[in-house]
């Protein structure tokens, strides 16, 4: 869940207010924006993921511990039977940890593809490298207006041909360059996953997309909405914390 | 033969209680050929359906591919070798691809396995030609538990949705183009078939099979390298398994109504010795040596056996004929019990079999008749004659 949530604030552009000056010259421009604009530093974000099924909602809660792209460190609070449960992410690696078998499991393979508690979410998604410019291209294909912010939207396509979404468009805040819905589609041009954000909050001196909807577009239902309830950035996080031996602890 | 006479006599002058007995016995043997015609019967038709709708002749496997792990589907397919591609243009046999995917009825995902299949080929025995239906997209047919499970018919779109070779996600709209009614569990569950080059196109896989089934009656070539020949008699391992599993609940059956029968002879024969105490003297006092004494009343114990196999023949075999011809309603439920049973069973009864049960039910009836009559070899016959026994 927590991790769930590293992969939101990273994929949704976690970048702070910045005026847009100009309008960037090519798709790539923004994305290189959209990028810089990442909170890269170390990072504590406590959220919550709504997972609405068929029947009935959940909602999870979770810490993370995020530094940079590469490694981030959850812990899930609530509810009672998923807590104490852990997920380490190490580079393109995720371990989870359950209490109640007291294991370490490596997620891997087919694992990878299986849904986070159940959300719209797989692991894949997590262990995703949120970094745009150097793993798509494209051009920008109109404007449009989201909760009330004008963006771009940018139509493009993955460099790697092995990349587990071809093609996505994105909307991004022309003035913030966050990302504020996101839309990932398969080789045939089907949709296959929406990310939209449904609300922003300035967190300090930045703006952060702090509800979003997450939807596999081909399943009926609500989605899975996850929301950052706090965040502490360049926070002081121990080496420790990234380690196969925390998730006992 | 006096012996013969004199037991035969003698038995049938007991009465209702020798055909009691016989009657018994005459269960035991009809419902044991029975039990074991309708587990025949299962086996004989689960084979067919195994040969006719997924195995044929046997099966040319890509060497990863292993029907029980189906991670290995990602690797487990290669172009058809030279001599395979030749054997398929024959019609000799024909081609399968398969991978994994999901599918998206009524808005909820299921894992499906996505089998790839030349809708012309006549090597199996299921409706591939559906699968030629000109304006359906992408045609799609399943299985009807399936179709059942997943809320599917005839005519209805749905999404798959599968994973390259590489790993990149692709999504297409399928339309149900026929619901096939088969026994078999295997080309049925949590499946759809496609047209193969349709499937090969959607993997990015061109010329590829995961297995090449071969026409039933076309001899095998030996494997290309890459590729392993598995015989009818290893595909259909699993199945003599399960149905030697079966197995054991009809000797169980024959076991129980064989003993009930043998306990009747056993106390009639105790019975009898006893009451007859002066008979056996008399006959002594006349000349019968201890041994014919014994060797009469094991005979008439050993009638016993010979009555049952007549009345079971009697009323048995009419019976079971009439099974055979007619067969039986399998009750709703029973289709996922992990063989393929069609909708009646239709018990296959071996001759072997039933001859073996009579000449089984023979023997023990004889050694149970003979236990008793040991006996009489230590009775005296003054003491016999006197009615006392030694």
């Amino acid at each position: 869940m927590k991790q769930a949530a590293a992969v939101i604030v990273l994929f949704l552009v976690l970048a702070p207010a910045r005026a847009a000056a100009t309008a960037p010259e090519s798709a790539g421009a923004i994305l290189k924006k959209v990028d810089e604009n990442r909170v890269t530093g170390n990072k504590v974000i406590l959220s919550e993921m709504t997972i609405h099924g068929r029947r009935f909602s959940r909602t999870v809660r979770a810490r993370s511990w995020i530094q940079g792209t590469e490694k981030s460190f959850s812990e899930y609070l609530e509810p009672p039977r998923e807590r104490g449960t852990k997920m380490l992410k190490l580079g393109d690696q995720l371990w989870t940890y359950y209490p109640a078998s007291d294991r370490v499991i490596l997620i891997a393979g087919h694992m990878l593809r299986q849904s986070v508690m159940g959300s719209d979410l797989s692991y894949e998604d997590m262990l995703e490298d949120p970094t745009l410019h150097d793993s798509q291209q494209g051009a920008v294909s109109g404007e449009e207006t989201l909760l009330g912010r004008p963006c771009w939207v940018l139509d493009l396509r993955a460099l790697r041909e092995d990349a587990a979404y071809p093609s996505r468009r994105l909307w991004v805040d022309r003035e913030r360059y966050t990302v504020m819905r996101e839309d990932r589609f398969a080789r045939s041009g089907r949709l296959l996953k929406t990310a939209v954000v449904e609300s922003v909050r300035r967190f300090g001196d930045r703006w952060l997309p702090d509800r979003v909807r997450f939807k596999d577009a081909l399943k009926e239902g609500e989605g899975t909405v996850f929301a950052i309830l706090e965040i502490q950035f360049d926070a002081a996080i121990p080496g420790a914390v990234f380690s196969k031996a925390a998730l006992k602890k | 033969m006096i012996t013969l006479r004199l037991a035969l006599r003698n038995i049938l002058g007991t009465g209702i209680r020798a055909w009691l007995n016989a009657f018994i016995i005459s269960i035991a043997l009809v419902a044991s050929s029975w039990n074991q015609g309708v587990v025949a019967g299962m086996d004989e038709q689960a084979a067919r359906a195994a040969r006719d709708l997924e195995y044929g002749g046997g099966q040319y496997w890509q060497e990863s591919y292993d029907p029980y792990d189906p991670l290995t589907l990602e690797e487990a397919h290669s172009p058809l070798p030279e001599e395979l591609r030749r054997l398929v243009n024959e019609g000799k046999a024909t081609a399968v691809l398969m991978m994994q995917g999901s599918i998206y009825p009524q808005g909820r995902m299921r894992s499906i396995l996505l089998k790839g299949i030349d809708p012309r080929q006549h090597v199996l025995d299921f409706p591939t030609s559906a699968l030629s239906a000109a304006g359906a997209g992408l045609p799609a047919l399943i299985g009807g538990r399936f179709a059942r499970a997943v809320d599917l018919a005839r005519g209805d779109t749905v999404t798959l949705r599968w994973r390259e070779p590489g790993g990149a996600f692709n999504a297409e709209d399928a339309t149900i183009v026929h619901v096939m009614q088969t026994t078999l569990a295997a080309i049925d569950n949590n499946q759809a078939w496609l047209p193969l080059d349709r499937l090969q196109e959607m993997a990015r896989l061109p010329g590829a099979a995961t297995l090449v089934v071969l026409a039933p009656g076309t001899a095998p070539l030996s494997a290309p390298p890459g590729w392993v020949f598995r015989d009818p008699d290893f595909l259909l391992r699993d199945l003599r398994e399960l149905v030697k599993t079966k197995s054991v609940g009809r000797v169980v059956l024959l076991v129980i109504f064989l003993s009930l029968g043998m306990l009747a002879i056993f106390d009639t024969q105790v019975l009898a010795i006893f009451r007859r105490r002066r008979e056996i003297g008399t006959l002594v006092a006349l000349g019968f040596t201890r041994g014919q004494v014994v060797r009469l009343f094991t005979l008439e114990g050993a009638l016993h056996g010979v009555l049952a196999v007549l009345l079971g023949a009697a009323w048995g075999l009419p019976l079971l004929w009439l099974q055979a011809r007619l067969g039986f309603a399998v009750p709703p439920g029973t289709e996922d019990m992990g063989i393929s049973i069609g909708e009646r069973i239709y018990p296959a009864y071996g001759a072997g079999y039933i001859l073996g049960v009579a000449v089984l039910s023979l023997a023990v009836t004889t050694v149970v008749s003979l236990l008793p009559s040991r006996r009489i070899a230590r009775l005296k016959p003054t003491d016999a004659l006197r009615g006392r026994a030694s």
